[in-house]
């Protein structure tokens, strides 16, 4: 990828990702969003999140093929387990980094 | 004057549990980076311009598997569309506030800085400038760590203390932030299935925005339903 092709990438995305910070903040006063669409909003996060997941988990990538018992879903499971009992970012990245090592490597 | 430097000063003090958070991700988002060819110049504009730890992440990885500007950007509008909501709620604790301030605070928000100041504004007490200041102090350390990253990678072998889970493993503790009763289960669940399903049978990077729509649609119906019928999810 060139620099202007980078360059325009992180301008993109820029813009997207700072329009949804500001425009609720800056509007908020004039109109409030329909009920329903927070409801479904609200969704959002969570299903992307294990949409992201989910294919390092259970599959394979070249060629894409379901798998069942990946190093990635091992060590997600204590990770997983860490995460809901302390609900600490940093302590689940850490946690899911050994965890992951330890499968790989002396497993 | 010195009320400002308070103000700051209470900021910062705030940010300390964020911006011990962002340290190790960033520098490991920096060491990704690093690995998928990037340099510290564009490290550094990504997480001054973006601002973002999840769509950053998922954006290197993209880039690595060799996926086009509007896929990657595309993928960043869906995964940042929770601010919306934070941004949303947020606005009630700054009544009459310039829209220029607004415009600089917004920038900052973030799932951490969202979560600690909407803690503080509830508990009372809490300036617009010791926020703004928090969110600064995390976007510092964002900055800071990511570029950082980038030179230390360059010593750390590939695979070295599972670095390269890093990503899952933020994803799976922010999955956990987001359950937030049965129905975000559920919708997590669905959107998994669709998820792997969708990766098996659609090319690119499709399955994402596919498997959470769907998901979220199938949700919020199912919430729709059973409050029609009288139960509360």
């Amino acid at each position: 990828m060139s620099a202007t092709d980078y360059l325009l990438l992180v301008v993109c995305m820029g813009v997207v990702t700072y329009l949804p910070r500001m425009l609720p903040l800056v509007t908020f006063s004039r109109r409030k969003f329909p009920a329903w669409f927070v409801e479904w909003l609200e969704l959002i996060p969570p299903a992307i999140l294990s949409a992201l997941i989910a294919p390092t988990l259970f599959a394979q990538a070249a060629p894409r093929m379901f798998v069942l018992g990946k190093v990635e879903l091992l060590a997600a499971l204590p990770t997983l387990a860490f995460a809901l009992k302390t609900r600490s970012l940093a302590g689940t990245v850490v946690v899911g980094m050994l965890c992951y090592w330890g499968v790989h490597y002396l497993g | 004057m010195a009320k400002t430097i308070d103000h700051v000063k209470e900021g910062v003090k705030a940010a300390w549990p964020i911006c011990l958070g962002y340290f190790p991700i960033g520098l490991s988002l920096g060491v990704l980076a690093q690995k998928g060819g990037l340099s510290p110049w564009q490290v550094g504009l990504m997480s001054i311009l973006v601002f973002a730890g999840g769509s950053q992440f998922i954006a290197v990885a993209m880039l690595g598997s060799g996926a086009s500007i509007p896929a990657i950007v595309t993928t960043t509008f869906m995964v940042n569309l929770r601010h919306l909501l934070m941004s949303s709620a947020l606005a009630v604790h700054f009544p009459g506030i310039s829209r220029r301030f607004l415009a600089l605070f917004a920038y900052g928000v973030t799932d951490e800085s969202f979560a600690v100041n909407m803690v503080r504004f509830n508990r009372g007490g809490w300036d617009r400038r010791s926020a703004l200041t928090l969110n600064q102090a995390g976007n510092l350390t964002w900055f800071v760590s990511t570029v950082a990253g980038v030179y230390v990678g360059q010593f750390i072998p590939s695979g070295t203390l599972g670095i390269d889970y890093a990503l899952t493993g933020m994803f799976i503790c922010l999955l956990v932030f987001q359950l937030r009763g049965p129905i975000f289960a559920a919708t997590a669940l669905l959107a998994a299935v669709c998820s792997v399903v969708a990766y098996l049978w659609l090319p690119g990077n499709a399955y994402v925005i596919v498997a959470s729509s769907v998901a979220a649609t199938a949700g919020f119906m199912l919430k729709r339903s059973l409050r029609r019928r009288g139960v509360r999810p």
